[in-house]
């Protein structure tokens, strides 16, 4: 040790650690509900992933390695400067490449490649409670959750057939945890919400600033509401990925100058890169690539 | 003397990496129903503690944690001393108030109805038993499903609970509510979260 003194491994105290643990086990037992922990002050704001970051802390070791993801991109700012807050109080080895992470943090998307066992997703959740913003007491909200009484919900998506002709919940989009509760996939477009069906991976959910923890054990039944006339459909876009040309994978707009052009991209760069790193081209990859193939 | 020293030793030598080594093999558990995951000798505890509830002990409980213990646990004061020298934990003699309850004679232990199985509103404030095993070799099979599970598991603990799948069927009768079992073996540790369906598996 050549300095006076570092942090803990992992930034979060031991007794911190063992609470958010507790809560971690009570919530792969009862899937989908919200177990309250004491979530702590981090050193970030609230907003940026304090709860995905207590979650990862109190479960990441010397052998993991860790991948972090903001909406699908491995660069922007919250995924780097998580990442980066891990290689320094944790010492821990890292990547983008989804297959290589044992842990991977998120903030909005499920990786496109596949998950496999063994793997850990931890979700950065901004409001856990879906029912939330259909009343906003907590023990309201609470009451609901114990009885299953889950006809809001579906009022809800019943006015949005009324008023467009459609659902047009497009994220946050709410799922049935094994046949019992309603839970909140975070942000995710609903593009993803079949992801969570049957993964293998387990999957984690801590809200900062909420103070919950919720999980999804591997091969999980996880149901997006619906209606028999109205089933749940996922986002399906008119074009393939502009760089890789995937087609079947979530793209992002972005916008190429002042006179209404834009191309449609990949919202996993891993996934993106791995496909160009393959060979495959979409229509605006650089010419001398197009050359070279 | 010897009886204290026997108190002050066997806490982990790294609290910090033992207690996330014996975390992750914890929650591997709990994701994945009737697995047995192999856990090192971490934590050393005086009779009749194992030294896998040891180590579950030393990573799960704190000052914040009430415990109840039965009673060869409760019987030895090296053991209580131990809990209560490395854990700081609180102890109860009222397993409906327990967090965790530390059993090391399954064949006499409370039935689980005794033991708090939380609310409809918070049925995350159940009590978490912790069994202490000689091993997961058993001549009873039993067939799981449930969430972790791919289609089934069979798991074979060497001791059960008396009336268990009776026991067990009344404790997925209140889901959400109920308790969770960890059993901490002979270097293994394996988990049954309250989700878990079980039968007899049928020769």
């Amino acid at each position: 040790m050549t300095e006076l003194a570092t942090y803990n491994f992992a930034y979060l105290d031991e007794q911190t650690k063992r609470m958010i643990r507790r809560a971690i086990l009570k919530a792969i037992a009862i899937p989908g509900y919200q177990v309250p922990f004491a979530s702590r002050e981090m050193p970030m704001p609230y907003g940026w992933g304090t709860g995905g970051v207590q979650v990862t802390a109190a479960i990441i070791g010397p052998k993991d390695t860790l991948k972090v993801i903001d909406q699908g991109a491995d660069d922007t700012t919250n995924a780097v400067s998580i990442r980066a807050f891990f290689q320094k109080v944790a010492n821990v080895p890292v990547t983008t490449k989804t297959t290589e992470a044992t842990i991977i943090q998120t903030r909005h998307r499920i990786p496109e490649t596949a998950l496999a066992a063994g793997q850990t997703l931890v979700y950065q959740v901004p409001i856990p409670e879906p029912l939330r913003f259909l009343e906003p007491r907590e023990t309201e909200t609470r009451k609901m959750h114990a009885l299953e009484e889950y006809g809001l919900m579906h009022v809800k998506l019943y006015e949005d057939i009324a008023r467009h002709g459609h659902i047009a919940t497009t994220y946050a989009y709410p799922v049935k945890v094994e046949g019992r509760y309603v839970m909140d996939p975070s942000p995710t477009p609903k593009f993803d919400n079949p992801k969570m069906h049957n993964s293998p991976a387990l999957q984690l959910f801590g809200a900062g600033r909420e103070k919950r923890i919720y999980a999804i054990p591997p091969y999980t039944q996880v149901v997006s509401l619906d209606f028999e006339d109205h089933p749940f459909e996922i986002q399906k876009f008119s074009q393939p990925c502009a760089l890789c040309g995937a087609k079947g994978s979530y793209l992002d707009e972005v916008i190429l100058d002042d006179k209404g052009g834009s191309m449609f991209v990949c919202s996993d760069t891993d996934f993106c890169e791995e496909r160009q790193a393959a060979g495959h081209r979409g229509e605006l990859s650089a010419p001398q690539a197009e050359a070279a193939e | 003397m010897r009886a204290a020293t026997q108190v002050f030793e066997g806490g982990f030598a790294d609290t910090v990496l033992n207690s996330q080594e014996i975390f992750r093999a914890l929650m591997d558990a709990m994701a994945n129903p009737g697995r047995v995951i192999s856990v090192g000798d971490l934590a050393l505890a005086p009779s009749p503690l194992s030294p896998a509830i040891a180590s579950i002990a030393a990573t799960l409980l704190d000052h914040d944690a009430v415990v109840w213990c039965d009673k060869p646990v409760k019987a030895s004061q090296d053991a209580i001393g131990w809990l209560k020298f490395h854990t700081g934990v609180e102890l109860t003699n009222d397993p409906s108030q327990a967090d965790f309850a530390l059993v090391s004679d399954i064949e006499n232990m409370p039935s689980f109805d005794s033991f708090a199985k939380g609310t409809s509103e918070y049925p995350d404030r159940s009590t978490t038993i912790i069994l202490q095993v000689t091993g997961f070799d058993g001549s009873q099979e039993l067939t799981l499903e449930g969430p972790g599970i791919k289609d089934n598991a069979v798991f074979a603990p060497n001791e059960l609970p008396r009336m268990f799948i009776e026991q067990w069927a009344a404790n997925r009768g209140v889901f959400p509510r109920g308790i969770d079992l960890i059993f901490a073996g002979n270097g293994a540790l394996a988990a049954l979260p309250r989700t878990t369906r079980i039968s007899k598996k049928e020769a």
